[in-house]
């Protein structure tokens, strides 16, 4: 399912195909491994000199500061791999805080046995995603952990940002009235992975929608809309990101089944693994609280695939509810979904 | 129990006549299912999947009832807004 | 998607919303076997369409929820060997057992694989030859051929490496045994449309004469249950007792032949213990003596041991339509998805997660478009 891997360079270091302890010693195979692979992806100058750490220049405003960790089965999928959502899952908390992007660190632990191409591969595609998202990946470690005591690899990724914007964005500044505008359709990423998961192939042409939300971000703020909050759907989808911001903001809020788009694939899996699209995994999808009147301004900034989805109510109950209005004209009341969905047949 | 969907024949794979392994679309994807308790089901025809087994081949005719019965339903109660009698329809 | 979104047209549903609205004289109560049309009712409010004078029970028709929680013992027994690759639906994974459910025999280590078809751990155990590959057999008759067929296939290909850890159930026996029950209160039945695909309903009418219940066979989407309801209280007002087929779509009065057929050849009746309800005779399938050998209980040696549920929680009770899951003093309590006290409350289909999911917040009822009142399910 995955297309044919095609090597831009040869892979350095043939002599040891795999990683092994050694590569996490701190020694001169660890220093071989930063140069030959690291080094070379990511090379910039304030990685350059490989210190204790990367002295930055000043940036004027406000700092955003972000971490995350990244494991996932199987590593490469359609749309991306390990490697795009570490860059793009930090860059991406950055941008719904309102900031530019800038700095990121990449700290990996890997484990014995795991196969230098397989690295090589992710470390190359983190560098595509950096590029891409205009970030520099400027300080990292590397750590090995025995064969059967890791997941392949895990990546911690840390990033900084300047917020160039005055506004406070987070879920205290949502107001009653909001409209809650989506970006695109969802569900691709979760269905992505699971394609290439044993035991639950089909064909589909769906691939992850893994990418970095920093320029949709920028547009936004740039044509001068009053953003009140932002979050990008990760794990738990729309369903999480809508039921803790309306949490956090203490506040109710309905959404417009009809109004969130899903494509046909999406639609397809979900309905014969039985899962939710609300609550599957995104990696390249954010919702936007804006003022009523700036809505079409937003959503003409954001594309045509961008669509309001619904808005926020006045507070009244207690605990504040997000309800959805169904096919149907009923409602339901959205619930955390509890541990990761799993497929089932009843 | 339990949860099975309908989906449509693309392809049937003539090399294990005994599973009877097809291509069957649902919605925008395609997965592989065994089409052995269905022998009538052909390319184009909609079945009804369950764990990867068609268990039945959709009627389209009589998919259409459940519409024609709520139009029955519907019509007959205009018809007593205007008379006083009426019977449920025949099903 | 063809033959599924036309089921889900407000239009319709306010159609037949009102008809039932109409021709509701008294109150009555109808019970949906299957957790799949609970799982429809809840997540589209179904129920908030319907008049407040029916009142919808839930059935045990999650063989999720009704599996013994000696079968899930087992399960873990078997899965936390090694050498053992333990294949399983999706649905078992956090039903807990005695000690721990299999997500987390998978987080200690245990390869415990997800399959979305049984023909998928046959697959797993032709390419781990030295790996001993088992499933989880569970499921009501809409299962059953697929269990069938993966067995079957296991013998003719002579796959040593291949087990199945059985625990089928059968949809008439729990029906005759709710009601027979001395605290019934089901007064008609949505019958599970998928499960009568299979098996046709000629099983259902000797039920619907001794009992006097009109089982009206029904479908999955909301039109589906809809027209359904409208059938059995049509029956109900009207004073008659038959077996009607609104899922004609996919069932007929006999059901898939090859399918029972390949059911009788790999399976054979057995008492089955259902959780939370105890034994029902004659409600189970188990393999027939030319599969034994394919029993994995048998192969490795797991003894049925009785396990002790916990005495707070009332799946059974829930599940015989006796008792609604905001009635358990536990639910939302002690009793969340997060950490259940049983069965019902994990599985997707169960009444409890149902209602925990979509309906907990009861206080606050949601916001239907006023066509006939909302009805307190």
């Amino acid at each position: 399912m995955t297309e044919e891997f095609v090597l831009q360079c040869p892979i350095p270091l043939d002599d040891n195909p795999t990683v092994q302890m050694g590569h996490g010693g701190g020694g001169r195979m660890t220093r071989d491994l930063v140069e030959r692979i690291f080094l070379p992806a990511f090379s910039n100058d304030l990685l350059a000199p490989l210190h204790d750490g990367a002295i930055l220049p000043p940036v004027g405003g406000r700092l955003a500061f972000t971490t995350d960790s990244f494991v996932v089965r199987p590593l490469f999928f359609r749309g991306g791999d390990l490697g795009t959502l570490a860059i793009n899952g930090t860059v991406n908390d950055l941008a719904m805080c309102g900031a530019r992007p800038l700095y990121l660190s990449a700290g990996f632990i890997l484990e014995e046995g795991l196969p230098i191409k397989d690295l090589w591969r992710v470390v190359r595609s983190m560098a595509d995603a950096a590029l891409a998202a205009g970030v520099r990946v400027v300080t990292g470690d590397t750590k090995v952990v025995d064969k059967g005591h890791g997941d392949g690899i895990f990546i911690n990724t840390a990033g900084v940002g300047v917020i160039e914007t005055p506004l406070t964005i987070g879920p205290m500044s949502v107001r009653p009235g909001d409209v809650i505008l989506l970006n695109g359709d969802i569900g691709r990423h979760g269905i992505a992975v699971m394609a290439e998961r044993e035991g639950l192939e089909f064909e589909s042409d769906i691939a992850s929608d893994c990418a970095p939300l920093s320029g949709a971000v920028h547009a936004l703020l740039e044509g001068g809309v009053e953003v009140h909050c932002l979050r990008d759907l990760t794990r738990g989808g729309l369903t999480s990101a809508l039921v803790e911001i309306s949490e956090s903001a203490n506040l109710p809020m309905r959404v417009d089944e009809e109004a969130v788009h899903v494509q046909d694939g999406v639609r397809g899996a979900c309905e014969i693994l039985g899962l939710e699209p609300f609550s599957v995994a995104n990696e390249g999808r954010f919702i936007a609280f804006v003022p009523a009147k700036e809505a079409e301004t937003a959503r003409a900034l954001l594309g045509s695939d961008a669509s309001v989805i619904g808005s926020v109510e006045p507070p009244g109950d207690q605990p504040p509810f997000v309800r959805v209005r169904t096919a149907l004209g009923t409602a339901r009341i959205l619930d955390l979904p509890s541990g990761e969905q799993l497929p089932r047949i009843c | 129990m339990c949860l099975a969907i309908p989906g449509r024949v693309e392809s049937i794979d003539p090399t294990n006549p005994d599973m009877r392994m097809a291509r069957v679309r649902f919605g925008g994807i395609v997965k592989q299912v065994c089409l052995a308790y269905t022998p009538e089901a052909g390319v184009g025809d909609y079945v009804i999947v369950h764990v990867g087994f068609a268990i039945s081949r959709l009627n389209e005719e009589e998919a259409q009832r459940v519409f024609e019965y709520a139009r029955q339903i519907g019509e007959l109660e205009q018809l007593k807004d205007g008379s006083s009698a009426g019977s449920a329809p025949v099903r | 998607m063809k033959y599924l979104d036309e089921y889900r047209d407000a239009a319709t549903a306010r159609t037949y919303a009102e008809a039932i609205a109409r021709i509701t004289t008294r109150p009555w109560t109808i019970m949906e076997v299957c957790g799949g049309q609970t799982h429809a009712i809840v997540r589209f409010g179904i129920d908030t369409l319907l008049p407040p004078q029916i009142s919808l029970l839930h059935g045990p028709g999650c063989p999720v929820c009704v599996t013994p929680l000696e079968v899930l013992d087992q399960a873990v027994s078997i899965a936390s060997r090694p050498g053992v690759i333990f294949c399983s639906f999706g649905d078992m994974l956090r039903v807990p057992g005695s000690q721990r459910d299999l997500f987390q025999v998978k987080s200690d280590g245990g390869d415990v694989r997800i399959v979305y078809s049984p023909v998928d751990a046959v697959q797993i155990a032709r390419e781990n030859p030295e790996k001993e590959v088992v499933f989880l057999a569970v499921g009501f008759e809409t299962t059953a051929p697929a269990n069938a067929m993966a067995v079957h296939r296991a013998k003719e290909e002579g796959l040593s490496n291949f087990s199945v850890l059985v625990s089928h159930v059968l949809v008439p026996p729990a029906m005759e045994a709710i009601l027979s029950s001395r605290h019934n209160r089901v007064q008609g039945f949505l019958a599970a449309g998928h499960v009568c695909t299979v098996m046709g309903y000629t099983e259902y009418e000797p039920l619907a004469r001794r009992y006097h219940v009109p089982i009206v066979v029904t479908g999955f989407e909301p039109l589906d249950i809809l027209q359904g309801i409208y059938l059995c209280v049509r029956q109900l007002e009207e004073g008659r007792a038959e077996v009607e087929n609104q899922y004609s779509r996919s069932v007929q009065r006999e059901g898939n032949q090859p399918a029972q057929e390949l059911i009788r050849k790999v399976f054979t009746v057995v008492p089955r213990k259902w959780r939370g309800i105890g034994e029902i005779p004659a409600s189970g399938l188990g393999l027939a003596p030319a599969y034994s050998v394919f029993d994995a209980a048998r192969r490795f040696q797991v003894d049925s041991q009785h396990a002790e549920e916990n005495p707070e929680c009332i799946s059974g009770l829930v599940l015989q339509g006796i008792k609604k899951p905001q009635e358990c003093p536990a639910f939302g309590t002690k009793c969340t998805p997060m950490h259940p006290l049983g069965a019902t409350m994990v599985s997707a289909e169960g009444a409890c997660a149902a209602y925990y999911k979509y309906r907990r917040h009861e206080t606050a009822p949601p916001s239907a478009p006023a066509t006939t009142g909302g009805a307190t399910p």
